[in-house]
């Protein structure tokens, strides 16, 4: 059985109101979305900004209330819980944000953020709680005794991985990571990642990870759902989207990803046009009035998620005739052979280069 | 590169002094120098001294915390010592920029057009009426559809993706000899991004003018640049062609930079990662700047500032070790 089953999720946002509170006008930010994810594994959900892959992922811990749909955890109906019920699911699924700098609550230490979590959930007895604190403090790479500090004296790096060790206090099966390294730099990204990565496989986590950086995504997903106007248009396994994305808005998005490579071979589709509002979707498929292979169907018939024999689903009516899509994604080659090696010795610490190296210059994390 | 560059930066040094009396080191001996129709990037984490260069070379840095020596030769001006009438004739007009926010960096109380013609009028002159003609001509060119009626419209009527093609537009009013982008695709989806690294190309092949493009970003590098400086703590650590600089980068920092991205040919389980913390730059150390980070450090490294050193023709590396690739062969 699937962790997590989200069928028909159905939000609409009322964005105009009539003087006596009348609905007028309503953004369909998330309209017909239906995904399952498997314990231990990672979904991405991606799609440019307003597509609604953010409100999916606060509405699958009810976050905010979906208008129509069913969201299954672990067979367990969501919506049916009370608000008891509800407060005791929250200790399986948790969320890190991507402001690690509004995330955190200024006012309270380390050590008052992390036990929080233990409090509310009577998970142990209050002498127990400190041993838990610099438990998870070093899960994350952190040091316990910096749980006397304030968020303020952290770096952004260092604040994500108070978050996510906030998440982990209460021991959770999902967690939905919105955007977090899109706030970081480079070198503070692949820590990031990597620790996710990290504990995924220590813990057997499963994650939901919205991001619009598709390198990233195809670096940490199992799974990736591309989403366009609040529905899924493509759903496929990582390595497959990536080796041949099938939907046209998905060619568009993977074949523009820019690659660490000058002279990089590539075949990029530049979307011409806007993309439409949420307020008033085009009829039809979504992605009409964009899509470079649009027929007359595409303008008044809306295409449904079509799986092939191995689970890559494809919402298009054209799927079947569109051109092979084996080039889209750019390749930007691996490596150099002499990076190849650089690289191996720079993550290899002192003792890989030649000639050696001192040691007794530690870094300090704090 | 041609004997005489458009622009010319010797020895930039940067400093800000606080409100306690302490001095920080943003920017530290950087010397750099684009030539006509080139485009250079600038590149480095928050913090390195890339926007405060360029903000340097725009005059628009705050006169009363912010020291700055060295010499910015561009088109027969020191800007460093032009009275800020000229650099006010400058700006906008031969100088140009591109800012990171195209939400906050237009006039939410003026239309797109009211802005762009005020570029216009400001530094040629002329009429209103062939302002604006011109002002609809440059939101075509950056393909902006039905440029006639939008050039009526507010800031918030625009998306994102709108917004940076009208900051571009304005810039361009007046044909700059130099652009400076600083992060102009960071805040855009990837098919936007798409669209506005085509159009800068565009733009250069059409006007010839120089480009210095600010980004943490080094696939949007490879892209768009022909050559690249890389800025850690203040200082230019590697100066290279692009094609070297991703296939033989001479600086450790590059190397754990080239290492951190993930890529998509290439599923490492484990991305590198550079360890420790930006140096404080109110005391900076007394040797390499990197070294408390880098795993190639020697003794010798923490003893005295590295120098900046040609390893092949157009590769420059402040690292003693360099050349990197003896480490490894």
């Amino acid at each position: 059985m699937a962790l997590l089953e989200v069928e028909g999720l159905v939000k609409h946002f009322v964005a105009e109101r009539s003087l006596f509170g009348r609905a007028l006008a309503h953004v369909k930010a998330v309209d017909g979305v239906s995904f399952s994810l498997e314990a231990g594994k990672t979904l991405a959900l991606v799609g440019e900004s307003g597509c609604g892959k953010s409100t999916v992922s606060r509405l699958v811990l009810r976050l905010i209330e979906p208008d129509a749909g069913a969201i299954r955890f672990e067979g367990r109906d969501l919506l049916s819980l009370d608000a008891n019920t509800l407060r005791a699911f929250r200790r399986e699924a948790q969320i890190i944000f991507q402001d690690p700098y509004a995330s955190l609550n200024p006012r309270m230490t380390v050590g008052q953020i992390l036990t929080e979590p233990l409090a509310l959930h009577n998970l142990l007895p209050p002498a127990q709680r400190r041993e838990r604190v610099a438990e998870i403090l070093r899960l994350v790479g952190l040091e316990p005794r910096l749980e006397r500090r304030y968020p303020h004296e952290f770096s952004g790096g260092q604040r994500q991985r108070i978050a996510i060790a906030r998440a982990l206090a209460v021991e959770p099966k999902l967690i939905i990571c919105d955007e977090p390294v899109s706030a970081l730099d480079v070198s503070i990204r692949s820590q990031i990642l990597n620790l996710l990565r990290e504990l995924q496989d220590r813990l057997g986590l499963a994650y939901i990870f919205v991001s619009h950086d598709l390198a990233v995504v195809k670096h940490i997903a199992d799974h990736v759902a591309v989403m366009n106007l609040g529905q899924i248009v493509e759903t496929a396994e990582a390595d497959a989207l990536f080796a041949a994305p099938s939907h046209p808005y998905s060619r568009a998005l993977l074949s523009a990803i820019p690659v660490p490579k000058p002279r990089a071979k590539r075949s990029r589709i530049v979307l011409q046009g806007e993309i439409p509002s949420a307020l008033n979707p085009p009829p039809g498929c979504r992605f009409h009035t964009r899509c470079p292979y649009v027929v007359d169907r595409c303008r008044s018939e809306m295409p449904q998620l079509v799986p092939d024999g191995t689970g890559h689903a494809t919402a298009c009516h054209r799927t079947s005739e569109l051109p092979s899509s084996a080039a889209i994604v750019p390749s930007d080659g691996g490596f150099s052979p002499v990076l190849e090696k650089l690289v191996a010795a720079f993550s290899g610490g002192p003792e890989a280069v030649r000639g050696g190296g001192v040691s007794s210059l530690g870094t300090d994390p704090a | 590169m041609s004997a005489s560059p458009l622009i010319e930066i010797k020895d930039l040094r940067i400093r800000f002094h606080g409100d306690d009396g302490r001095a920080t080191h943003a920017v530290d001996s950087v010397d750099l120098s684009v030539a006509n129709g080139a485009t250079l990037g600038l590149v480095g984490e928050s913090g390195c001294g890339k926007s405060v260069t360029s903000l340097a070379i725009m005059g628009l840095l705050p006169k009363q915390s912010a020291e700055i020596t060295g010499a910015i030769r561009f088109d027969g001006f020191d800007l460093l010592k032009t009275p800020d009438q000229t650099l006010r004739d400058l700006r906008g007009n031969r100088l140009a920029m591109i800012f990171q926010e195209p939400m906050t960096s237009l006039n939410p109380s003026f239309t797109i057009g009211d802005q762009i013609i005020e570029t216009i009028l400001r530094h040629r002159g002329g009429s209103r009426k062939s302002a604006r003609q011109r002002a609809i001509e440059l939101l075509r060119r950056v393909h902006i559809p039905s440029p006639e009626r939008r050039i009526d419209e507010y800031p918030h009527k625009l998306s994102g993706g709108m917004r940076q093609r009208v900051m571009i537009a304005m810039a361009l009013a007046c044909d700059p000899r130099l652009l400076i982008a600083d992060e102009p695709t960071t805040a855009l989806d990837v098919t936007l991004q798409a669209q506005i690294l085509e159009l800068m190309r565009e733009l250069k092949a059409a006007s010839g003018a120089a480009i210095i493009l600010i980004t943490h970003d080094l696939g949007v590098v490879a892209e768009v640049c022909d050559e690249v400086a890389v800025m850690y703590a203040g200082e230019i650590v590697e100066r290279a062609p692009v094609d070297e600089l991703f296939s033989t980068p001479q600086h450790p920092y590059t190397v754990g930079l080239l290492g951190s991205i993930p890529r998509l040919d290439h599923r490492a389980e484990q991305l590198a990662t550079i360890e420790g913390m930006v140096p404080n730059m109110a005391q900076p150390p007394a040797g390499c700047r990197f070294a408390a980070r880098c795993p190639f450090v020697l003794d010798a490294c923490t003893r005295a500032p590295p120098p900046l050193v040609e390893i092949s023709p157009g590769h420059l590396s402040r690292c003693i070790r360099a050349p990197l690739e003896l480490l490894v062969s």
